[in-house]
């Protein structure tokens, strides 16, 4: 169907730029003017207090708002707005702050959902047990598999994910969001609400896929210690303003970024 | 104690000395209760996919059945009227994607439900104002559907089987299994049940929720016209219809609402049920039954069992 475009971008060529982009609901400014690269290859971490805009940034960029101001360029074509299936299909995915699993089916269905976009056979050979048809379900069956045992969730494959306790749900979430082999892996707090066993397994998982699958991430996380072990280069948003931006040492010291984590009046 | 004994072991009696009319009363109840089945089935396509409760699932089965009938009745050929007929009913399919649901995206259920309360009287306005009011006859005939009945001697008495039931128990079964494989085996049927599932995680594996609803809702519009030939056949067709179709709803209650399986076991039970009531216990009180027994078999149920007979239990962690 419809094969990731653009040229082959080398590891460090800006994948996703966000230039001055800025998003409103209503009266609400959510994000003003706020500019950001994202390279290929890296781990991008977007970081700030409750309200700054973060989550607005990560639907901007998967299409889910549509920006009234500024625009993206993704693998060098730019856009003002997409819609999630053109992002999609695009080679960006995401996992959600409030997991958004598919309840009712199974650890595996939810993750060969993520395949939706790279199966090509018509319903109707599918329908009829065609042989190609079969053939190819059993080669995206083989790579779901292997990213089950990537994730280590053999045992509850067979699970409905509403099941799942928490932790495994965005485990599953993830697994999903990998078996769509993206360019670019959009995680929005992937850690939120877990202990630290569960933490520092799942900041495995993330670091073995970007260098594993040499996925691009972006990630938005709360737990700093998380984001200094875990990113590359760290972008600071506050209020819908982008305050700062740099490797996680830069960020750590700058006066903005202490003063928006504690709180000084603006 | 003769009362009780009417009501509790005389029917009983009945069944057993004349089995001939039990089985007869048993055939012409499933085949009703395949007609509430596949009524029922429209709805819970919708349901599934869109999270949309369509009221109007009912007025498509009598505009499918119109509409095929009008055309016939303008002068086009059979075979090429439901040709066209499947055509129109993929435009509404689009129409409504269109129209109604895409404005409406992520507004409360109830918003939703009330548009297709819109959509059922834009369907009668636009169906009489194009075909007339009149009641039509279905085309059984162009269509090469058989009539007539067959009649076996068996069990100390005749049955009889109008042969048209019968083919629209075949018709009906081929199409209910070809949607089952087409839910479960497809990457279509697997992209419909993550969309009802979850819209957001849905759009973000790349599916595209304006192409799954299109396609329910011709689904559903395929149901639809199926089952419009053949209720169209056994009575006219007009929008009295409708009154009949309001029979799923039951149907629904019994089975749950997002159940293929729980549709069609619904609508053979309401089916069955009303003709047996009617025929074995209706005289006590007079008749007329079937117009109440469906919807106090629903009250029941609602009472124990409120999530249906195949109904998902809302699993929550806590």
């Amino acid at each position: 169907m419809r094969a990731p475009s653009g040229p082959l971008l080398a590891v460090g060529d800006i994948l996703l730029a966000v230039e001055n982009v800025s998003l409103s609901f209503g009266g609400v400014k959510a994000v003003s003017d706020v500019s950001f690269d994202i390279r290929k290859g890296e781990i991008r971490a977007i970081i700030g207090p409750n309200g700054a805009g973060k989550t607005s940034m990560l639907n901007v960029i998967n299409g889910f708002y549509h920006p009234q101001q500024g625009r993206i360029m993704f693998k060098g074509e730019a856009r003002a707005s997409m819609r999630p299936h053109e992002a999609a299909s695009g080679g960006i995915a995401r996992t959600f702050q409030n997991v958004a699993l598919f309840r009712g089916m199974t650890a595996l269905d939810n993750i060969m959902a993520g395949r939706t976009l790279r199966m090509h056979s018509n319903f109707f050979w599918q329908m009829l047990r065609y042989g190609p048809a079969m053939r190819e379900e059993a080669e995206h069956r083989r790579r779901v598999e292997e990213i089950i045992d990537f994730l280590k969730i053999q045992e509850i494959r067979r699970v409905p994910v509403g099941r799942l306790p928490y932790g495994l749900q965005k485990r599953v979430e993830l697994g999903r969001a990998l078996a769509m082999e993206p360019e670019l892996l959009l995680l929005d707090e992937p850690m939120a609400g877990m202990n630290l066993e569960e933490k520092e397994d799942m900041s495995r998982f993330v670091l073995d896929a970007n260098d594993y699958y040499g996925t691009t991430i972006a990630l938005i996380e709360h737990d700093m210690g998380v984001v200094m072990d875990l990113s590359d280069r760290v972008v600071v948003l506050d209020h819908g303003i982008k305050i700062a931006d740099g490797s996680p040492a830069e960020v750590k010291g700058n006066q903005a970024v202490i003063d928006a984590y504690l709180g000084v009046a603006h | 104690m003769g009362l009780l004994y009417q009501i509790f072991i005389d029917p009983f009696v009945q069944m057993g000395t004349a089995p001939d009319l039990f089985v007869q009363t048993l055939w012409e109840g499933m085949v009703g209760g395949m007609l509430y089945a596949l009524i029922a089935l429209g709805f819970v396509l919708i349901f599934k996919a869109s999270g949309v409760f369509n009221f109007a699932q009912g007025i498509m089965v009598v505009f499918a059945a119109l509409t095929l009938v009008g055309l016939y009745d303008a002068g086009v050929p059979a075979y090429l009227a439901l040709a066209l007929t499947i055509a129109v009913m993929f435009g509404i399919a689009y129409a409504v994607e269109r129209a109604v649901l895409r404005p409406l995206v992520n507004q409360p259920d109830i918003i939703l439900f009330m548009a297709t309360f819109g959509l059922t009287y834009f369907l009668i306005g636009f169906g009489e104002f194009v075909f007339g009011g009149d009641p039509k006859v279905m085309i059984t005939d162009q269509l090469f559907l058989p009539k007539g009945a067959v009649t076996y001697k068996a069990l100390g008495g005749i049955i009889s089987v109008q042969k048209l039931d019968v083919a629209a128990a075949v018709i009906a079964s081929i199409m209910v299994a070809g949607l089952a494989v087409f839910f479960s085996k497809t990457r279509i049927g697997r992209a419909l049940r993550a969309v009802a599932d979850s819209h957001a995680a849905a759009l973000s594996v790349g599916i595209s929720l304006e192409q799954i609803w299109v396609i329910v809702w011709f689904a559903a519009g395929l149901v639809a016209l199926v089952t419009g030939i053949f209720w169209g056949a056994r009575s006219d067709v007009s929008f009295a219809l409708d009154v009949i179709a309001l029979k799923a709803l039951p149907v629904l209650i019994l089975g749950g609402l997002t159940s293929i399986p729980g549709a069609i076991v619904g609508g053979l039970i309401i089916g069955i049920g009303e003709k047996m009531w009617e025929f074995y216990w209706g005289p006590l009180i007079g008749g007329g039954t079937d117009a109440w027994f469906a919807y106090v078999i629903a009250l029941v149920f609602l009472l124990f069992k409120p999530q249906g007979l195949f109904g998902e239990k809302i699993i929550e962690r806590v």
